[in-house]
């Protein structure tokens, strides 16, 4: 059997010891960074996140309310946003049926300042489909969720049991045609955050 | 210290004044050069075609002509690399080893042994520098762009102690110029493109003179400038730290 | 990938610089690309020793490389999903046909996989039936083209915005003429969208495959695989065995180094994890050989297997920014594919490993500092060796050997070569010598170093 065959393949040409080396320097140095929430807005901004640090929610509910119409359909993941669809509750539908999803409201428990990455797993998303399908993506983090590097981010993650989760650093995007950089490829047209204290 | 000069094959036969140039420098620095008259090449064209088995008759021949010395310096970064690297003598493996550890190119001999600090000469002219592949990725004798670690440049820091010359800035720091060895008449349309776009960095920022530590790149890229009816001109290092005019 | 020609890259290389302003097009637009990597990489001061952090895990990668892959197996397999092995090309093929056949499935949305480039997916798929789009917009232009990618990362780096505009009109009815590239680029959002939401069956890559939790990760800046994949009833993952990490910690380092060596950004907009299959969904993923546990025993050449298809080699290496990836008449082009390919067909890749002049720079940018340039030279001696240097070069070579190492015969041939180009120099400035097609010979001088040292000895005495 082919499995059998290609292991046996790889045994016999594995080569002596090379051990796996420690990670303790690397993170030392990335462990201090100064204003996390500062450094994640700077990079988060300049790879397109519209990126707002805001006292509470009723604050994000009011620039929803500015930048999106109040006829289309909105999904939030969060309760207190509750003008909107809850996801949760939504959660058992046909993954198709998110197709006219306007935009997605999510909360994350983990950012990453160096790249501006947001960590959501299947559980903050309640449908894996939803922050890609929709035509717009907003996420709600604490500052005090953020770390400087994915180094750190992974030491948080530990031996997380999720059954999907990804980190989000943007708006899709695409630089495919002659390394032009068009916002919004296949996954949603904008990412805003939104910073809580 | 005993110090034995390698010029390398094509230098000898096309360029003899760069190696006359080494000589006289170093001689001015209180050096005692010998020269073995019956050296060759190193066996690099060669190796690098993947003949590296056919060198053997190269390898003795270098290793008889530069055992026992202290230092053997070389005007050439791809040649010194290369006997650095892929000197081997079946018989004389000893011997072989030793060579490699005191193979010098000129500049980092200057600056690393002879410690160099300041030399008698001008050369009033604006000049680029060529930062050969060999002498910069392989013999490490200036930072290279790719790495994030400190500048240096060995061959610089001798230009910068001879009055007059001005050293440009280039677009591009160190991408290569395309001679390759036989690559540049296996692939000759990439080579030559290859070289007169290093050529054209230079023409573009001012470049009187191009110069390096390694004449195959300036032969190829002396071909395509005058090929071009240009007026720039190329110069190994070796003659302008050697030059002095009472003008 | 298909050299249909049969063309070698010197010949492919030549006719790609006939148009010399193209090849600047495509040599600054290239370098650019290096440039923004150099710009995210002295950002972080701690970069060189990411590199060796990243090199040092994948060298123990491959010295455990069987039971990191049994331990990959069974933690997937404890995640729900499928693993199928495939030991080459053809059965990696077949695997994933039956799958489709097998759920009356005919029609497949693809996201970037050079694995599958590698083993022509696309085509034996079309020749039984099934269609495949590729979602990824470089890919989904090259396929609508009829190429093959030519860079592993910017699949259609060598096309210009007026021609993706010209396929765009005639196959996605956008409007002629139309180069935008924001308008090209929400004409395929639009007919990639319907082609998401219509297809039982998507086809991913692996970025990585972690053995201690049984997950894998595929990075993407377009979303296109995570859009294939929650959408479609079976998603199917296609690896190499070298894309395994031991532990997911480990993505903390590799996360770093892929993208900002790749593009310059510090990282994808996705990065995606997978774990588990959704409820009622199915994942597969199919682990493949394909020549690869053979380079794994060539001693000289197995850390090319440390790859993690950054692309950064192929930014930075002049003779791919000078040739186009095309001409390298292989899937995975520039330089690490000059030293994959031969491992995979040593006649057919004779010629990529002498399709560089050595100069080191894609080994100084390479995350994972695999001796690329060190490899070309090596393989340069084995295919020799082998047999595959065409004999006009081996007779050269042998003059050559026989000449240098004797000093009289070597000085006759250098006063003789002096003599000619002095005398004679039609002998050597025609079109039959190639330097001399766009370059002026050496001039002659009147006497070689040897000789003016030996008469300044006699001068002396």
């Amino acid at each position: 059997m082919s499995r059998e065959k290609i292991l046996a393949a790889v045994k016999k040409n594995e080569f002596s010891q090379a051990q796996l080396p420690d990670l303790e320097a690397l993170n030392s140095l990335t462990a201090n960074s100064g204003d996390l929430a500062l450094q994640y807005t700077t990079i988060a901004s300049a790879g397109g996140s519209f990126v707002y640090e805001v006292a509470d929610m009723d604050a994000i509910k009011a620039i929803l309310q500015k930048e999106f119409k109040p006829d289309v359909k909105i999904v939030s993941g969060i309760k207190e946003l509750d003008d909107y669809t809850y996801a949760a509750a939504v959660a058992g539908e046909l993954a198709h049926s998110f197709a006219d999803v306007e935009l997605t409201i999510l909360q994350s428990n983990l950012g990453v300042a160096e790249n501006g990455a947001l960590w959501l797993t299947e559980s903050e998303m309640n449908v894996r489909v939803l922050p890609f399908i929709s035509q717009h993506l907003a996420v709600v983090i604490s500052r005090k969720a953020l770390v400087p590097t994915m180094a750190q981010a992974y030491t948080k993650i530990g031996n997380a049991d999720y059954g999907y989760g990804a980190f989000i650093s943007g708006p899709s995007k695409t630089a495919d045609i002659e390394q032009s950089l068009v916002i919004g490829a296949h996954g949603p047209r904008s990412l805003s955050v939104f910073i809580l204290p | 210290m005993k110090v034995a000069l390698f010029v390398p094959c094509y230098v000898d036969q096309f360029y003899p004044g760069a190696a006359i140039a080494t000589l006289q420098l170093l001689e001015k620095l209180g050096v005692e050069v010998h020269y073995p008259k019956n050296q060759t090449c190193c066996g690099q064209p060669m190796a690098n075609s993947g003949y590296e088995h056919l060198t053997t008759g190269c390898n003795n021949l270098f290793v008889d002509n530069f055992s026992g010395y202290d230092y053997v310096v070389c005007p050439s970064g791809s040649c010194t690399l290369h006997i650095k690297e892929h000197l081997h003598s079946p018989e004389k493996e000893d011997q072989a080893v030793e060579i490699r550890k005191r193979v010098y190119e000129l500049t980092e001999f200057l600056v690393d042994i002879l410690k160099v600090e300041n030399l008698q000469a001008n050369f009033p002219h604006k000049v680029g520098l060529h930062s050969s592949c060999h002498g910069l990725r392989g013999l490490k004798i200036s930072q290279m762009s790719e790495l994030v670690a400190p500048d240096f440049n060995k061959p610089a820091h001798l230009l910068n102690m001879v009055q007059g010359l001005e050293l440009i800035k280039l677009g591009r720091q160190d991408d290569c110029c395309g001679f390759g060895g036989t690559f540049c008449v296996a692939e000759e349309a990439v080579s030559s493109k290859m070289g007169k776009d290093r050529v054209d960095d230079h023409i573009e920022h001012g470049a009187e003179y191009i110069t390096s530590a390694d004449l195959s790149c300036l032969m190829h890229m002396e071909g395509i400038l005058r090929r071009q009816n240009s007026n720039v001109k190329v110069i190994h290092v070796a003659e302008i730290l050697n030059h002095y005019s009472h003008e | 990938m298909s050299n249909a020609t049969g063309k070698s890259h010197p010949e492919l290389a030549a006719a790609f610089n006939k148009d010399e302003p193209r090849v600047d097009w495509h040599d600054e637009t290239l370098w650019w690309v290096r440039a923004k990597r150099d710009i995210a990489a002295h950002k972080l001061p701690e970069w060189e020793l990411l590199r060796e952090t990243a090199s040092q895990i994948k060298n123990n990668v491959l010295s455990n490389l069987s039971s990191y892959l049994e331990q990959f197996e069974a933690n997937a397999l404890k995640n729900g999903v499928v693993v199928h092995w495939a030991a080459d090309a053809a059965e990696h093929n077949q695997i994933i046909h039956k799958l489709l056949a097998d759920r009356g499935i005919n029609r497949m949305v693809k996201s970037k996989s050079m694995l599958t480039e590698e083993c022509h997916l696309n085509e034996y798929l079309q020749e039984h039936g099934v269609d495949v789009i590729d979602s990824d917009l470089g890919e989904r232009i090259v396929q609508l083209a009829g190429e093959p990618p030519s860079h592993i990362v910017l699949p259609c780096i060598h096309k210009k915005k007026e021609e993706i505009g010209d396929i765009f009109h005639e196959h996605l009815g956008s409007a002629k003429g139309e180069s935008d590239p924001k308008i090209l680029t929400e004409t395929a959002r639009q007919h990639l969208r319907e082609v998401f939401l219509t297809r039982r069956a998507a086809l991913t890559g692996v970025n990585f495959a972690i053995a201690e939790t049984g997950e894998f990760v595929i990075c993407t800046n377009e979303g296109n695989a995570d859009m294939g994949a929650h959408l479609a009833e079976i998603h199917i993952a296609s690896m190499g065995i070298e894309k395994i990490i031991p532990e997911r910690k480990h993505l903390g380092v590799f996360l770093r180094l892929l993208t900002r060596s790749a593009t310059g950004q510090p990282i994808t907009t996705y990065s995606s994890h997978f774990k588990k299959p959704q409820q009622d969904r199915e994942i597969h993923i199919v682990i493949v050989d394909n020549g690869r546990s053979v380079q794994l025993g060539r001693e000289d050449f197995r850390n090319s297997l440390k790859c993690i298809r950054c692309g950064a080699c192929m930014n930075t290496c002049p003779v791919y920014r000078k040739s186009g990836g095309h001409s390298y008449h292989t899937a995975i082009a520039g330089p690490i594919g000059s030293i994959l390919a031969p491992n995979l067909d040593m006649k057919k890749y004779a010629d990529l490993p002498f399709a560089s002049t050595l100069c080191g720079s894609c080994s100084n940018v390479c995350p994972v500092k695999i001796d690329i340039h060190d490899q070309l030279y090596k393989w340069r001696q084995v295919i020799v060796k082998e047999g595959y240097s065409p004999k006009a070069k081996t007779l050269a070579m042998k003059a050559m050997a026989f000449t240098l190492s004797s000093p009289s015969l070597y000085r006759t041939a250098g006063k003789a070569g002096r003599w000619t180009f002095k005398h004679a120099p039609f002998a050597v400035n025609n079109q039959l010598n190639p330097w001399y097609k766009h370059r002026e010979m050496p001039k002659s001088p009147e006497q070689s170093f040897g000789e003016w040292y030996s008469k300044r000895k006699e001068e002396k005495k």
